[in-house]
């Protein structure tokens, strides 16, 4: 009786020491796309652990608010999203459900990763769905550049730091690392595709503007008449009468996308169509934010060199 | 507008008075110089010009250094979403391609979203017209959509106004009103506390209820025009339990699903049963009624997932044993069992899913000629063929709450088309076998439309 007693308190004195310990071991990071946490991960290294709820090869836009997501993010220290409305379908309700103080909207364990970002296509003016699904905030797609990885990097490692200031070193050390790898990353993307610069393309959806930017690439056209608008037989005519007008050799297609329309634009323009993922894990070979462009400015340019397009 | 022209006002002033600086300064500097070389014009004239030249050059730099202010200004400007102003201002096509010109030169990373006015708090607002229209007889249900007033072919059956925000770091608030084409209701209106410990999901205010599936779901995103039979006939109809009460539900842990427990109680007024008498009523304070949901979720894979639910509710139903003394003692109670496969291939989400779902529920109602119970059921499934292209079909059988020896049976097939997120079509063809009268054929239309914010996808 007296053995057991010792058992029972010992056990219990086992658990009162190890909540601490293990509250202070690791954070528990959340993210809603693979590219956020990929990033995230280059930041905390094995200071956290970190979770994803989008897969990277499927529509951001259009994420199932899966009660499973509930249960990580009832767990969560830290929660980042992309913002700009982006999630705006699935992640409030989630968010609201995870009985999670720390993650909600406004808590110090909530991160909009866009704070920092250069964000392009921010509409001026009167705004109307007639417009189709635009994004009043901008366009949500800005992690395809890398100088806005470093910014959303910044805004993680800072993030991090005010919740374990303690790790502080250790993330802004991380961060130094990352930026660094990344600044010489981008010199040989930027190396890579300078002979190619104002090649002209269409894409499937608003995914590129960003890349276009930083890499000078020239995108006149889009297969959705509106973003968030399937194609119309008119607008995919009027799109193909423009790309043979301008000898646009390349269609850029998110993996997500019907290739029925793309397929059928390439047909009729001689165009090269690409499958090409605007997330880490859109593909296979794409595992993390340094592959995401390694894999997206080698299939541009193998591309770009078969078609002939300039 | 003002914030547009404030900058182009203060550069004026600006400009000018560096002007008039400069000019003085250049008459008191060129009066000593005069003073000094007055006897050799030929020097006096070198001065000049090199002033000139400087002054230029002076003029030259803050002018630019003016202008590449005012583009960096107009840029942060154009950052803010500005709000719809009827009338253009005159500053506005001069400022307008100023951000260009300024990212070429330097790309100024726009930061934030300060929106610089009160109107961030107000409440995300939304409107969505559910207009229906029916086509064939029933002399059953005269209102094709449960009982009410509209037995002829058109109504704007509702138009729901959503407000939604949060109240402050520790809750959030939903109002739903719906507007009929005559009168108001308050469908929903609550409070969610969103951290407390415990992890204790509560709410309080007037809300459906938790009772099974299609009794928590709005119209407008269920995937028919109407409701099953056996809502209509042993759940209270479209209305359904929607209560002014408490809501607490929490997770239970488990290593294996998502698993939650919902407990309700409301002041016990509920729902609209197919002879127009009320679900729940309540005659005295202490007739409550209660509602107790067990909801069990797993993902089979990526892209199949299953819900099951358990259900139970409790409620007087204003019917008297003929104790005077308590007018409203008789009870309903209520079971249910829902559950729900759903498929979605992530990669190809947008274009195909299928969702089907199944709910069956028993009603031991008291009446004063003793108790009646009864059951019923549906089976649904709905299959997204395209991006914006839904079929469906139900297959519907109910006992009537106060005859349970009266079976109704019915099917349907639907048809959704979607234009956009916002906007819906839909055709049903639906056939209802009455126990008690003839039979029903009727081809039901749907048309649903909404404004404003974006609200959630269902889910």
């Amino acid at each position: 009786m007296k053995n057991t007693r010792l058992v029972v308190a010992l056990a219990g004195l086992a658990v009162f020491a190890g909540v601490p310990a293990i509250a202070q071991s690791k954070l528990n990071v959340m993210t809603t796309t693979e590219d956020l946490a990929s990033i995230a991960r280059e930041i905390g290294g094995d200071h956290i652990s970190v979770d994803s709820m989008a897969k990277g090869y499927q529509d951001p836009h259009f994420v199932e608010a899966k009660p499973s997501f509930i249960l990580k993010l009832q767990k969560a220290d830290v929660l980042i999203c992309v913002g700009r409305e982006l999630e705006i379908g699935w992640l409030p309700p989630l968010i609201q459900q995870s009985r999670n103080g720390k993650i909600q909207v406004g808590a110090q364990g909530y991160l909009d990763a866009s704070l920092g970002a250069t964000i392009l296509e921010i509409p001026s003016g009167n705004i109307t769905r007639a417009m189709g699904d635009v994004h009043p905030l901008g366009n949500p797609h800005y992690w395809m550049d890398p100088e806005n990885g470093k910014r959303i990097a910044k805004e993680i490692a800072d993030k991090l730091s005010e919740l374990r200031s303690g790790d502080s070193a250790f993330y802004q050390q991380q961060l130094t690392s990352f930026t660094t790898r990344l600044d010489a990353a981008e010199r040989r993307w930027l190396a890579q595709m300078a002979p190619y610069k104002g090649t002209k393309m269409v894409t499937y959806h608003r995914s590129f503007p960003n890349l276009a930017e930083r890499f000078g690439l020239d995108i006149v056209g889009y297969v959705e008449p509106r973003p968030g608008i399937p194609p119309t037989p008119q607008h995919t005519l009027d799109l193909i009468n423009e790309m043979k007008r301008q000898n646009v050799k390349l269609v850029l297609v998110e993996p997500y996308f019907d290739m029925k329309t793309p397929m059928s634009i390439g047909r009729e323009t001689g165009a090269q169509v690409l499958v090409m993922p605007p997330s880490v894990g859109g593909v296979k070979e794409v595992p993390d934010y340094f592959k995401l462009f390694d894999y997206d400015i080698n299939l541009l340019i193998e591309a770009i060199k078969k078609s002939g397009a300039k | 507008m003002r914030t547009r022209s404030y900058p182009h006002g203060f550069s004026v002033a600006f400009q000018g008075s560096v002007c008039a600086w400069m000019v003085a300064a250049g008459l008191v500097f060129g009066g000593a110089s005069v003073a000094s070389a007055q006897d050799n014009p030929q020097a006096l004239r070198q001065d000049i010009d090199q002033l000139r030249r400087e002054f230029e050059a002076l003029k030259q730099q803050y002018g630019d250094r003016l202008s590449a202010l005012e583009a960096k200004l107009a840029a942060t400007e154009g950052a803010t979403p500005s709000p719809p102003s009827g009338q253009p201002a005159p500053g506005q096509p001069g400022t307008a391609p100023a951000p260009a010109g300024a990212e070429s030169q330097t790309p100024a990373p726009v930061l934030g979203a300060s929106i610089g006015n009160a109107k961030v708090f107000n409440p995300d607002m939304a409107v969505i017209g559910d207009f229906l229209g029916a086509l064939g007889t029933n002399q059953m249900q005269p209102d094709p959509f449960g009982p009410g007033t509209h037995p002829n072919a058109m109504q704007l059956h509702e138009s729901e106004a959503a407000f939604q925000a949060v109240v402050d770091p520790y809750a959030r608030a939903d109002f739903f009103i719906s507007f009929g084409e005559e009168g108001v209701s308050v469908e929903e209106g609550f409070i969610t506390l969103t951290s407390l410990p415990g992890g204790l999901l509560t709410r309080v205010g007037k809300m459906r209820a938790a009772f099974g599936k299609v009794n928590s779901l709005h119209n407008h995103v269920l995937p028919w025009a109407d409701r099953p039979l056996v809502i209509g006939n042993l759940v209270g109809g479209e209305d359904g339990i929607d209560d002014a009460g408490i809501s607490v539900a929490r997770l239970i842990p488990n290593p294996w699903m998502f698993l939650e427990a919902t407990g309700q109680v409301f002041r016990g007024d509920s729902g609209t049963d197919p002879n127009g008498n009320p679900l729940f009523q309540t005659t005295r304070r202490g007739e409550l009624s209660y509602v107790g949901h067990l909801r069990g979720y797993q993902d089979i894979s990526d892209n199949a997932n299953i819900d099951l639910g358990f259900s139970y509710s409790r409620g007087h139903n204003g019917l008297s044993d003929g104790n005077v003394a308590d007018p409203g003692s008789l009870v309903t109670q209520l079971y249910g069992i829902d559950a729900t496969y759903r498929w979605k291939p992530l990669q190809r989400s947008i274009y195909h899913s299928f969702v089907g779902r199944t709910e069956w529920i028993w009603s031991r109602r008291d009446q004063p000629t003793g108790l009646q119970s009864g059951g019923g059921m549906y089976v649904s499934g709905d299959y997204q063929f395209a991006r914006r292209w839904f079929a469906g079909a139900r297959y519907d059988r109910s006992d009537r709450p106060d005859n349970a020896a009266a079976l109704d049976t019915g099917g349907s097939f639907i048809i959704t088309y979607w234009p956009s997120e916002f906007s819906q079509v839909r055709t049903q063809f639906r056939r209802t076998n009455y126990a008690l009268g003839p039979s029903a054929n009727e081809l039901l239309f749907q048309f649903q439309f909404s404004i404003g914010a974006h609200g959630a996808h269902p889910f």
